[in-house]
Parts: C-alpha cells; structure tokens; sequence
C-alpha cells in the first residue's frame, strides 16, 4: 500500500476552503446555453496599440527578464499616472513594483506586512483571495460587513468596532467587486481620522478605480497621514481590459516597498516582459480607451439596475466597477438556491453573494461586462423566473 | 458622437424608454432631441442592418467608379441625383482622387449587376468611363461586425 502522506502537508492549504465561485462554476460549467452574467473581467478587446506594441517587442526578441520591480520606463509611467490620478508621489527606482496581476500585489503586501497572530480586518462583501492569503500568513481574518442601508461603504463606527491591539491591516477595497459600491473622498475621511492615532496599515485595493460613474476616483492615500502605512494596489486587468496580460502593480513607502521587493524577488524573478512593454503603451496612448471602456459601461450600468428594480429585486445604485448587486430576498430564497434554480431553469449564471462574504447572503452578483442584447435577454429569463416562481407560490 | 446617436446606429429598435434609462436622461429629453435630430436632418431614418448575402448566397454587390464630365449649370450634382434614382443603387458619393463618383450597387445576381451597368450607368452620356469591383465578402456594415460571430472566450464564472 503507498503510503498516506497527506496528513504531512501544510494544514492551513489543506484546510482552506475553495472559493465560493468555484463550487457554483462547477454546476452552471456543466450546462449547455448558458447566458452567463457571472464574469469578472471585462468584454472588450485590449486596445489594438497595446496588442501591436507587444507584437513588435516579440518581434524584436525583446523576451528577456526584467530588472526585478519591472521596466524602469513602465515604472516611470506608472508613476506619473498615480501622480496625476490620486495626486501621490512614488519614487519609481523604490517605491513601485511590476507584478503578476493585481493579486501578486495583493499577495506581496499581505505577506510583508502581516505575522502570525496579526488581525486583518477585510471590508466585505469582497474580492475572494484576501481571508486565504492572510490565512497563509498565520494572520486571522476579521470580516467588517458592509451594509446595503450604508450602500456598502465602510463607516467610521464599524471599523472603530472592530480595532483591537492585535489589528495589523485594513484591507479597503473600493470600487468593490461584488457590490460596485464607491468610496468617496467625504467617505474615507471619517476611516481615514480612526486610523491616524493607530499603527494599523492599510492595503487599498484600486483595481477598478477608473470605472467610476459619478466624479473620479479618490484614494485614502491622498489624505493626511495615510500614505506611510498604505500599500496602493491596481493594475491593467480592468482598466484597459487585459485580464490575461497579468499586469499590476502596487505602490508603498520604501520600507514597506522593501520587503515586497523581496518577495517578489524570491518568487517571481519579474513580471512578463512582453506585458510590461505593452502595458507602457496602456499608459501613454490608451487612456482615451478607458473612457470610451467607461462610456460603454455606464450605460449597461444604468440599464441593468433599471431592469432589476422593474423586475422588483431591489438594487442600490452601484457607482464603480462592472457589477450591480441587487438584493434577492423577497424571492424567500437563499443566494444559492436562487443561484442553481435560475441556473438550472433559466439558464442564466449569477453568482452567490455570500461566495463575497457571509454578509454577501440575500444579495447576488451580477456583471454587466456584456453586450446591451445579451443583458436585454438575460433580464428577460430572470422576469420570467421570477413570474414563475410567483405562480408556484 | 453624441452617445444617443452612438446606441442608435448599432440598434435602432432601442426605445425612448430604454434610451431614457441608458443615457440617464428623461424620456421627454430623449424624444425632443431625437425629434431635433430628425428635423435637422442628421437622423434620415431607422434602418436594419441587413447581411443579403445570408438571405440569399447568389445575391451580388459592387463598388463602381464612374468618370463623368461634369455639366456647366450643375456640376455633378445633376448626374449623381439622377444615378441616385435606380432602385438597383445604393448609395452614391462624388469622391476625390482618380476618378468622380462611386456607386454601390445591389442585385440578385451577377448578370442583374452587369446589365445595370453595361445598359443602365454606361448609356449616361456625362459618364466617361466605368470600373465594376464585385464584392466578394462583406465583414463589418454600418459599424457592425456582421462576418462571423464571435464567441465570448471568458469563462461562464470567475471571481
């Protein structure tokens, strides 16, 4: 008989439960013709010049590795886009690193600042990987359940609530994915004021800061006093649609850039050239697309929260991103059995609000990176869902 | 362009509500300007976009390049206006370049096309000469892609 040595692995990976999503992917992975409303990446194609710029460097043979933080030139860039977006300085040669997706980032800023022991506390409804990297980290996770009455932005008094001399990070991740909810400058300051007189780090995930439908995006690194405990993460995943680049990049002050360095070192060497040589094109030529991107959105945004209030699934009007999150309650469902019911007789994929965070239960996700037509019929299937479920009752 | 006129040429069935809803404007918004559009001449209509090709394989289109001596009192005008009234034209444009005018044309079928241009545009007495290119595949019209369709590559689920 061979030999079980299962028990011998690291028991935080064997214990740490596979994401919500996934298990839901499993079912709806199954089906024919399903109208998925359920990705989390953009529709559209990466800007054509971005495409030509990485075709060029192939062709040049310019396939080696990269200094280790990244192209000094897309640093550089990178620099000067946070400079002129979020209004922060950052040195380009310390104080920036080129990672693999913005998770890389996310995933370096946990491990550097984040020991055994330490609290985190993780703003949800939220983007699944934060609980199991801090996790690895021998870090216990501390959820803060945002609230649909506060729209889904972190208040003073929740965060105050949850500090204990064991919290190490806040993790602040807006725009959100699932909710869309936004943070605005008048928002941050009451979190930012709490956080002044404690030695809590933040990691502001921005990943979706250029979909933002009502003014620009803020950050909480702008405000006083933030910007020496922060780590900004973003990247080019959303915002010029290159989800399979894998491109991001995070920004902190040196001493904590430091120890990412490290990391980043160790486990990555550096970030695929041919993206970096592209995303330097994203920055210089393509933030036009963005807007264009933006436009376009904005207006499945308006369409589908009009559908769902019509259809009576209530839905607070979500102000960044590409996801709306209306409230699935009156159906007397949970998220899930909502989920595979629609799925199975309507063919329709949403995905579970609690696969976000338990507060996340009685809401579902829904994306709107899809074509008019597609969100049209999709929202047709759900009414009659919904009218069906009415004569059953 | 104007974001109304942008929803409108890909899917002009789009409703006054729906654009209301989309645009984030009112309905009565909606309809004062597209009543402004229409008047100003800058909408000339709602149309489909029709691929005839999927409706019938035989069917045939061509570009023709005509050089025409332009008249004293009108210039080209008068010889595109009349060009303009066969059913057969699509459209018609006087160009810059190598030569004046360019016609496109629609016809059941090759010989339909050919006779059109042989006994119909050739007997004008201003057209000087004539060039037919049949088309051989259309892939975008009117801004849409109406080649093949495309799959979505993305995954059903990702977080």
């Amino acid at each position: 008989m061979s030999r079980d040595m299962s028990k011998l692995l690291n028991q935080t990976a064997v214990n740490m439960k596979p994401s919500g999503i996934r298990r839901f992917f499993d079912i709806a992975q199954q089906m024919d013709d399903v109208i998925s409303l359920g990705v989390g990446e953009p529709d559209f194609k990466t800007p054509w010049k971005v495409r030509q710029t990485a075709i060029d460097t192939l062709q040049k043979g310019r396939t080696c590795y990269t200094a280790n933080a990244g192209l000094k030139e897309l640093r550089q860039e990178i620099a000067a886009y946070i400079n002129k977006t979020i209004h922060t300085a950052y040195d380009p040669d310390r104080e920036i690193v080129v990672t693999v997706g913005g998770s890389e980032a996310i995933d370096l800023a946990v491990r550097a600042i984040v020991s055994p022991g330490d609290e985190v506390l993780v703003v949800e409804p939220c983007f699944v990987c934060y609980a199991p990297i801090v996790e690895m980290c021998g870090g216990v996770p501390v959820s803060i359940e945002t609230k649909v009455e506060n729209e889904f932005r972190l208040t003073a008094e929740q965060l105050r609530e949850h500090i204990t001399e064991r919290t190490k990070l806040l993790i602040l991740p807006f725009p959100n994915n699932p909710t869309g909810a936004v943070m605005t400058r008048e928002d941050l300051e009451p979190v930012a004021e709490v956080l002044r007189d404690t030695d809590i780090f933040v990691l502001s995930d921005e990943i979706y800061s250029e979909l933002t439908y009502r003014g620009k995006h803020s950050s909480i690194v702008e405000l006083p006093g933030m910007r020496e405990r922060t780590v900004v993460v973003n990247g080019f995943s959303k915002s010029f649609a290159m989800t399979g680049w894998r491109l991001g990049f995070a920004c902190a002050p040196r001493y904590i850039m430091e120890q990412m360095l490290k990391l980043h070192q160790y486990c990555i060497m550096s970030s695929p050239t041919t993206s970096q040589y592209a995303a330097i094109t994203a920055l210089r030529d393509c933030l036009p697309d963005t807007v264009k991107m933006k436009n376009e959105y904005n207006i499945r945004r308006r369409f589908v929260v009009d559908g769902f209030n019509k259809l009576g699934l209530t839905c607070f009007e979500p102000q960044g991103a590409f996801y709306v999150f209306p409230c699935i309650r009156s159906t007397g469902m949970t998220s899930e059995e909502f989920c595979e019911r629609l799925v199975h007789t309507k063919r329709v994929a949403v995905v579970p609000g609690n696969a976000f965070g338990e507060c996340g239960e009685g809401f579902v996700r829904v994306s709107y990176a899809y074509s008019v037509a597609h969100l049209r019929e999709a929202l047709k299937r759900i009414g009659e869902f919904l009218e069906e479920l009415g004569e059953s009752k | 362009m104007d974001a109304l006129l942008e929803l409108l040429k890909t899917n002009a069935r789009l409703s006054v509500q729906e654009l209301a809803v989309m645009l984030g404007q009112s309905e009565g918004e909606i309809s004062r300007r597209l009543s402004q559009y229409e008047s100003q001449g800058v909408i000339k209509g709602y149309a489909a976009i029709i691929d005839d090709s999927a409706l019938d394989p035989d069917y045939v289109a061509a570009l023709i390049e005509l050089k025409v001596t332009p008249q004293s009192q009108s210039g080209f005008d008068e010889i595109a206006r009349q060009i303009a009234e066969y059913e057969e034209v699509e459209s018609v444009r006087l160009m810059s370049g190598g030569y004046d005018i360019i016609v496109s044309v629609t016809g059941k079928d090759i010989r339909t096309v050919s006779r059109f241009v042989a006994e119909k545009l050739a007997a004008i007495d201003a057209i000087t000469s004539t060039a037919t290119h049949f088309e051989l595949k259309s892939y975008k019209k009117n801004g849409v892609m109406i080649c093949d369709k495309e799959t979505d590559e993305r995954g059903i689920i990702s977080p």
